[in-house]
């Protein structure tokens, strides 16, 4: 299993979805990756153009697996626009996974960063209370919010967004929304997947409340598989030791939250 | 008696055989102090150049049967970037691995290590998937005898070699830094290589063209350190598709007095080092040696 994960597979695009006008999510077959762990990536080939670590979206259909991609860079943008019928090449899954408590859990998610929460709130158990907060810019980038309702049905639970300007549900940053949250509610367990910044925020608010709390990190990635290096941070390798890390070990972290790795290596600031 | 895992490379001691090599996982201090714990007797860095390079876009590692195939593209963050990185080394055995085109940038990367804690220099002579540096340099073996004997007289610190299949005799190139005062000679590099999918019916690399490392090149290296080690007097660090205390010895008898790991780590992570140390150990037990440096070179005795 190990040794055929390390080739990439190439599968078809069969569905394209539009989440928000800059936001895509690309559906095929694949029955291993349909069935990954939440946390767990896999790398991307984009033949032509690069090839990328992308956390596996879930589906609704049995034995489909998914990418949901923003369009920013050449290579985010090409996958963006691939079309139903065309390729990609994929190896993994890779990477760990989150650590599910039982009781009251927080999934806190900006942006692409929703994808592997969505996984963990279709992982979660019956008994658990859910509380999904959405991180977005505006109304017109905010997804998966009713995909979120239709996974957690059978769930207690609670979907929130928070727009940076107000234009739908709370407004502000979802670390304003969860600090506020966090003076009335207990939480078990709260895991958080986007920009570093906020997952950085969701840490210490967590740590500092003695709240269980859990990150899947991004970084700089090329082999996904342990051996070039890319994606260290301190003495992990976040495609290798993560992609999810405990609060206690990214609050220690001297890089965690303050500087990443370009593709030479070289530290630099968020 | 516990077996001694202490090895000497001429003038390099170690206290353990297997070392990481070059291009994995070396450009952070806290890593290579992880690997070093793990059991590594030394960490050898990415190869650097003079300024930071990128490297290629991906894929730049792909899995094939029996190994991999890469072509990073040296990705590294420049000689003098690194040295600060490294410069509150004190435990770890690290040997700074230097990749350029002329015998000046080699002196200048090894000036910015005059402040930090360097076990040895080993000279990238062998990459096979980047332009005017690596393998082309190999292949000129007075290129070679020049930039070895420049960086011997700018370093105190012991120089080694590490030599490729390109297309001058590799013997030729180690015969040429040997003349420029190598003190050790790695063997091997990957082996210049491509794969192709087939569905798609694109090379499997960015690069297209790349290197072949893991299992699949062991024979070529062991028959390499085999011969280098039986024509020339001149500790050999065998390098090649060592993925087991097996082929880590397989290494020594053919007579290298150390060995490097790469490509196992992504199959076995760093674990790969204890279980190399652990089986050596059992092996010497076994067979009734007491140091490693009694096994090296034994199977030329046939």
């Amino acid at each position: 299993m190990q040794s055929v994960s390390k080739m990439s597979a190439i599968r078809t695009i069969e569905d394209v979805l539009d989440e928000t006008p800059t936001v895509r999510t690309l559906v095929f077959s694949d029955a291993i990756l349909s069935k990954v762990l939440p946390g767990q990536f896999a790398m991307v080939w984009i033949p032509g153009v690069n090839e990328l670590p992308m956390s596996v979206m879930i589906t609704e259909q049995s034995d489909k697996a998914a990418f949901t991609v923003r369009k920013r860079g050449e290579s985010s943008t090409a996958l963006y626009n691939l079309k139903a019928g065309q390729q990609i090449g994929v190896r993994g899954p890779y990477g760990n996974a989150f650590d599910i408590k039982a009781g009251r859990i927080a999934l806190v998610g900006g942006g692409t960063g929703l994808v592997p929460l969505m996984r963990l709130a279709k992982f979660a158990r019956p008994e658990n209370d859910v509380t999904i907060l959405i991180g977005s810019k505006s109304k017109d980038e905010v997804f998966f919010e009713d995909l979120a309702n239709r996974i957690l049905v059978k769930n207690k639970h609670k979907v929130v967004i928070a727009t940076e300007d107000g234009s739908y549900g709370q407004k502000g940053f979802v670390t304003d929304v969860l600090e506020n949250l966090l003076q009335t509610e207990k939480f078990d367990g709260i895991y958080t997947c986007g920009p570093e910044i906020m997952m950085h925020k969701v840490v210490r608010l967590a740590n500092s409340r003695g709240i269980f709390v859990q990150a899947s990190l991004e970084r700089m990635m090329k082999c996904g598989i342990g051996i070039c290096g890319s994606c260290c941070m301190d003495d992990v390798l976040v495609c290798h030791d993560g992609t999810v890390f405990d609060g206690k070990f990214l609050e220690a972290s001297t890089e965690f939250g303050y500087t990443h790795r370009s593709k030479a290596g070289l530290l630099e600031n968020y | 008696m516990t077996p001694d895992l202490s090895v000497s490379i001429g003038t390099i001691s170690l206290e353990r055989p297997a070392m990481l090599a070059s291009g994995i996982l070396g450009i952070s201090l806290d890593v290579f102090g992880r690997i070093y714990r793990a059991g590594a007797g030394a960490v050898v860095s990415k190869s650097l150049s003079k300024e930071p390079w990128d490297g290629y876009p991906n894929p730049t590692i792909v899995g094939i049967k029996g190994g991999y195939l890469n072509a990073v593209g040296l990705s590294n963050p420049g000689a003098a970037n690194f040295a600060k990185m490294i410069s509150k080394n004190k435990e770890i055995p690290i040997i700074v691995s230097l990749v350029g085109s002329i015998e000046d940038e080699f002196e200048f990367m090894v000036r910015q290590f005059e402040n930090v804690k360097v076990t040895a220099y080993e000279l990238n002579l062998s990459c096979p998937h980047v332009e005017k540096v690596g393998l082309e340099v190999g292949d000129d073996p007075k290129l070679v005898t020049k930039i070895v004997s420049r960086v011997k007289s700018t370093t105190k610190s012991p120089v080694i070699a590490k030599v490729g299949l390109g297309t001058t005799d590799y013997l030729d190139t180690v015969k040429a830094a040997i003349d420029g005062g190598a003190d050790a000679i790695t063997a091997i590099n990957t082996i210049r290589a491509m794969g192709i999918d087939v569905e798609t019916q694109r090379p499997l690399l960015s690069h297209k063209i790349g290197g072949l490392s893991g299992s699949a090149i062991k024979p070529v290296a062991v028959r390499c350190v085999y011969e280098i080690s039986s024509k020339y007097n001149v500790p050999v660090i065998g390098c090649g598709g060592v993925s087991s205390w097996e082929d880590a010895v397989e290494f020594i008898l053919a007579g290298a007095s150390a060995i490097q790991v790469g490509s196992a780590i992504g199959d076995k992570w760093i674990d790969v080092f204890s279980e190399i140390n652990d089986g050596i150990a059992d092996y010497m037990k076994k067979k009734g040696f007491s140091k490693i440096g009694e096994m090296v070179g034994l199977a030329k005795r046939f």
